[in-house]
């Protein structure tokens, strides 16, 4: 995803001189090309994110369209006053772009886990949230990022997202995209979840059971008719998120449908709210942390069984 | 404008200031009063303002950080001819138009919200920056508190704009060793003061803060050397021409002057004008 995204972004900004890149000292392996290309409009700030995002503020006031990236919990909890203040208390046009969703830098322990991330910035007016789910997406989301003119908050797993699409999807910033329909029940998930919620619908599909999934790429604005549609369509919802199970895509579905009366049987499926002592790949923790393809398809099972007799 | 028009005007604004902490007996009179003769040098006759043209990109930028003190900022701009005085009745009052701390909007010459410490120089470096980028010659100023010189992401501003060679930026530190809840010496001692800002690489300059002459001199001479950011650091006076009993006193951060109080230091302003 990190590679798709500083290729994307390198082609916008060479077609717009106002796109300035900003980091707060990473992308080794992943911005030398945009470094050597556009040297005016790519800065390493350090390892100073409060600077870096006032700094960006200042640049939007003046006309320009500042990106501004690091690792999710740098560039949102250490910085997130800034973010809160200079960004989006003047609705300033300021990209945040955190790498390493989730359990992306998992073997490096739970300083650079990305869990709450989503949960604090979705409290934030005017801010809009997006967390594509492979590389395909990525590449949509970034141009489609950079035609808005409000703060976005952009989530990146790092490497090795499997692609999802055979051939480009209509994206649009606040649209989910169903990636494959089912009648059964509905996983909404996101991030670097999307691919096992594929993969736990082929095993149900296996059991005769048919899953709606859908990959939620904006967290905020949720798309609130689809869900409402999906809940309506198909049985059972669960939402499936490498976040904590707080304040997420999770919260987020709940919200929507806790205020539907609907009644439709739904799970959140995310990080237990829990700091984990495991490390690990990216894959060994989802197991860890109770979100294997195993126990999606489970989970779904059990919702099945849950719903009221009609 | 000459320096004795520049004093007539400073007790104007302190007369405005004390009116608004008086009607809304609001906190922070005493660092708004520090800073007055700094805002009244910059508007009145140093910095390039277009008050009926507010967004003209030829005018220099002020970031006010010390937001807290804001109404000695919006006494300067209503004075300066950006809005109605009238405007300053709203000051911390039900349905106002003027926070306690100052929010974003350039038609009335506010150039950023602030009011949490130590964000302003960052984002005046920000706009310095783009001045650069786009070969502008205006500047940005940069009004700090020294309170706010205990935030680390003060001084993460303060190595940026030295790396990025921003001597279009100016910060002014209204020194006047007073912060929330102690003396700067007892609870964060900021000296050598001027060697810190120089050590990093700026060019700093102290002034008497209440000196209009030292002012202007300074402000005119900016940058001091070309390729640095300036720093001028004025030794201020809290709560300076106000109520007698808190000058230089922590209650000046938090306490309104009463009927009295507010009658008496009026009379006294008046008899200096």
């Amino acid at each position: 995803m990190r590679n798709t995204f500083a290729a994307t972004l390198l082609e916008e900004a060479k077609k717009d001189n106002r796109i300035i890149l900003l980091t707060g000292d990473l992308g080794f392996s992943a911005f030398e090309n945009f470094m050597r290309e556009l040297p005016k409009q790519y800065l390493n700030a350090g390892v100073a994110e409060q600077n870096m995002t006032g700094v960006a503020a200042g640049l939007a006031m003046e006309g320009y369209k500042p990106v501004i990236y690091s690792i999710v919990p740098f560039v949102t909890m250490r910085n997130f006053e800034q973010i809160r203040n200079d960004i989006c208390y003047q609705n300033l046009n300021v990209k945040i772009v955190g790498v390493g969703a989730g359990f992306s830098y998992g073997p490096y322990g739970h300083t650079h886990h990305s869990l709450e991330d989503i949960g604090i910035l979705r409290t934030l007016p005017d801010m809009t949230i997006i967390a594509p789910g492979d590389p395909t997406e990525v590449h949509l989301a970034t141009r489609a990022m950079l035609t808005t003119n409000t703060p976005v908050y952009f989530r990146l797993g790092k490497a090795g997202e499997k692609i999802l699409y055979n051939k480009e999807p209509r994206f649009r910033i606040g649209k989910g995209i169903i990636l494959q329909d089912g009648s059964d029940a509905t996983i909404v998930a996101t991030s670097t979840l999307v691919s096992r919620a594929l993969e736990a619908a082929a095993l149900l599909a296996k059991k005769s059971c048919s899953v709606r999934v859908i990959s939620m790429h904006t967290i905020k604005p949720i798309d609130a008719p689809l869900i409402l549609e999906s809940a309506k369509k198909t049985h059972a919802v669960i939402t499936l998120e490498d976040h904590s199970i707080i304040g997420g895509l999770g919260s987020a579905v709940s919200e929507v449908l806790a205020e539907s009366s609907l009644g439709t049987p739904f799970q959140r499926m995310g990080v237990p709210d829990r700091f984990t002592e495991k490390i690990g790949l990216q894959e060994y923790m989802h197991d860890q942390n109770g979100l294997s393809v195993h126990l999606i398809a489970s989970a779904v099972i059990k919702l099945l069984f849950q719903r009221k007799p009609t | 404008m000459s320096i004795g028009q520049l004093k007539k005007i400073a007790i104007e604004i302190r007369k405005q200031i004390l009116m608004m902490s008086f009607r809304a007996q609001s906190a922070h009179t005493g660092g708004a009063l520090s800073c007055v003769e700094i805002l009244v040098a910059l508007y009145f006759r140093v910095m390039r303002v277009f008050p009926k043209d507010p967004s003209n990109d030829n005018r220099d930028r002020l970031i006010f950080s010390k937001a807290h003190d804001a109404k000695a900022l919006y006494a300067v701009l209503s004075q300066r001819g950006f809005f109605d005085r009238r405007v300053l009745d709203g000051y911390e009052m039900d349905s106002g138009l003027l926070a306690g701390h100052s929010t974003r909007n350039v038609s009335f010459g506010i150039e950023a919200s602030a009011g949490s410490l130590g964000h302003g120089l960052a984002m005046a470096a920000g706009v310095a920056l783009a001045g650069k980028q786009r070969r502008k010659q205006w500047k940005v100023y940069a009004i700090l508190s020294d309170g706010e010189c205990d935030e680390g992401s003060t001084w993460e501003a303060v190595l940026f704009a030295r790396q990025h060679k921003l001597d279009n930026l100016i910060a002014v530190v209204d020194y006047n060793k007073l912060q929330g809840f102690g003396y700067t010496k007892n609870v964060l001692d900021l000296e050598p003061f001027a060697e810190k800002w120089e050590a990093f690489g700026w060019e700093a300059r102290e002034v008497d803060g209440h000196n209009f002459t030292q002012l202007v001199d300074a402000f005119t001479s900016v940058p001091f050397t070309k390729g640095n950011p300036s720093v001028i650091i004025a030794h201020t006076i809290k709560g300076r021409g106000g109520v007698a009993k808190h000058v230089n006193q922590i209650s000046s951060q938090y306490k309104p002057p009463t009927e009295d109080e507010y009658k008496e230091v009026m009379e006294i302003l008046d008899r200096g004008s």
